[in-house]
């Protein structure tokens, strides 16, 4: 693939592309992952069992007050050295090596879920009581209400604040750089020495987060149209 | 064998992650100050009618805003020796230490969040008392310092409070250009001791405390600053949300 002059970088400069298809990835798959626990972490922060509540909000609590850095070391390091003292208890010598792609999603995952269970218990929150009655009224069972009447609701009052997540969570997928993923940091951290240009390579890397932010706002920007689809402001 | 969590190596570093969180701290104290003095002014021109004023500034905040933070510190730490102008000038000396460099990224990262709180603070200054002060005739520089900077900081408090928290934990990226922060001398203990969990546990219990502190410190400056206004639902928020 042709890339043009200016994205060259002495031939490197389809290495910071490489790398920019793999944040995507580690964003597309820890968004994911955030969707997943802030619905979860939602409904258990909202839910009558008082042991689910309080594991709901210490999920909150705990893992925003740390940085993301420390966590990602915790998990990558930490968890190595905790498997392989593990595994050696069985007496056999291991090298355990943790895959830091899977490493990388499911720290900024679990860090953004924390993010998202806050966006999410709002949006269940707006979900008119009177609705979810009406479905029990029906003789629909708690499942059913909450998969046909709330979650679809919840789903569209939580879209602006997840377009927001989406676009902090791509800028914090560079962290797992730190671990080794050759995402769109590491690259240019790798072939900064390579290609003598240091700034240029690391200002081409900061026009390439621009534009993925510019497509995501874009993104977003319809996402809210359709999800205000059918309904008229008041 | 290691037992499954050795105190005993955690004990023994406390004087080296103590000196890390001095300098955490540091940090995170002249990013604030540096922040505001840069902020403050910037977001009110950044509010500004003309477009030759307020359009640089805010290519300025897109840009900062929409990239990575550790970009930002690689770009100043790594790219600025590239220039042959920069490492002739008298500033190469400051600008080749990984600390100083992490106040400039920190500062020029934490401005640009700032600015746009600060200017989206001034917009939502209720007309009605901006048009009462000019009524009586202030001028426009007055109306500014007697009205629209203390309404607007009142609005921009809670923002501002989650904005110190991150800065807070965003210094935790100087540990990766050398810079022996809180994660830094932990970082330097694990290289030693090979404890990776013991000490990354150890130091993300103080980052929680120093976030909630921080927290719970700004509301309670909130609530004494605001006591008149308290009927008003501006509270700083329980947990940090996002920037």
């Amino acid at each position: 693939m042709a890339l043009p002059a200016f994205l060259d970088l002495k031939g490197y400069g389809h290495l910071l592309i490489d790398g920019a298809l793999v944040t995507v990835s580690v964003g597309v798959a820890a968004m994911l992952v955030a969707l997943t626990l802030g619905i979860l972490g939602a409904l258990a922060r909202l839910s009558k069992n008082r042991l689910l509540r309080a594991v709901g909000a210490t999920y909150a609590t705990v893992i925003r007050g740390i940085p993301e850095l420390v966590l990602m070391l915790l998990v990558y390091y930490g968890g190595t050295v905790l498997l392989q003292e593990l595994l050696s208890l069985g007496g056999t010598e291991v090298r355990v090596d943790i895959n830091a792609f899977m490493a990388g999603t499911l720290v900024v995952g679990f860090v953004y879920g924390a993010y998202a269970t806050e966006i999410f218990r709002g949006a269940f929150l707006a979900v008119p009581r009177g609705q979810s009655e009406a479905g029990q009224a029906y003789g629909m069972s708690n499942a059913q209400v909450f998969l046909r009447i709330e979650l679809p609701q919840a789903w569209r009052l939580a879209i602006p604040g997840l377009g927001n997540l989406w676009l902090t969570l791509l800028k914090a997928t560079s962290i797992t750089s730190v671990i080794g993923l050759t995402e769109l940091a590491r690259q240019a951290d790798l072939i900064k020495a390579p290609t003598k240009m240091p700034f240029t390579v690391f200002f081409m890397a900061c026009l390439l987060y621009l534009a993925m932010t510019a497509v995501s706002d874009l993104v977003r920007m319809r996402a809210e149209r359709w999800a205000s689809s059918g309904f008229r402001r008041s | 064998m290691p037992g499954p969590l050795d105190l005993n190596i955690v004990w023994a570093s406390l004087p080296e992650l103590f000196s890390g969180l001095v300098v955490t701290l540091q940090l995170t104290v002249l990013t604030v100050v540096g922040g505001i003095l840069l902020s403050v002014p910037l977001g009110v021109l950044r509010t500004s009618p003309n477009r030759f004023i307020s359009g640089p500034i805010w290519a300025y905040t897109y840009f900062f805003r929409g990239t990575p933070m550790l970009i930002q510190l690689f770009l100043i730490y790594y790219g600025l020796a590239q220039f042959k102008a920069v490492r002739s000038s008298g500033l190469w000396f400051i600008l080749r230490e990984g600390y100083w460099c992490c106040l400039v990224a920190f500062t020029l990262n934490t401005a640009a969040y700032t600015i746009e709180i600060v200017a989206g603070a001034l917009r939502n200054v209720p007309l009605g008392d901006v048009e009462a002060a000019r009524a009586l005739g202030m001028s426009p520089f007055t109306i500014l310092r007697r009205i629209k900077i203390p309404i607007a900081l009142r609005i921009l408090f809670p923002a501002y409070t989650n904005e110190v928290v991150f800065i807070l934990q965003s210094t935790s990226l100087a540990s990766l250009v050398t810079v022996m922060d809180l994660t830094g001398a932990a970082r330097v203990v694990i290289a030693r001791t090979f404890a990776p969990y013991e000490m990354f546990i150890t130091i993300g219990l103080i980052y929680l405390a120093l976030t909630y502190l921080t927290l719970w410190g700004f509301r309670w400056i909130e609530r004494h600053l605001y006591r008149h206004l308290r009927s008003r639902k501006e509270v700083v928020s329980e947990v940090p949300v996002l920037r």
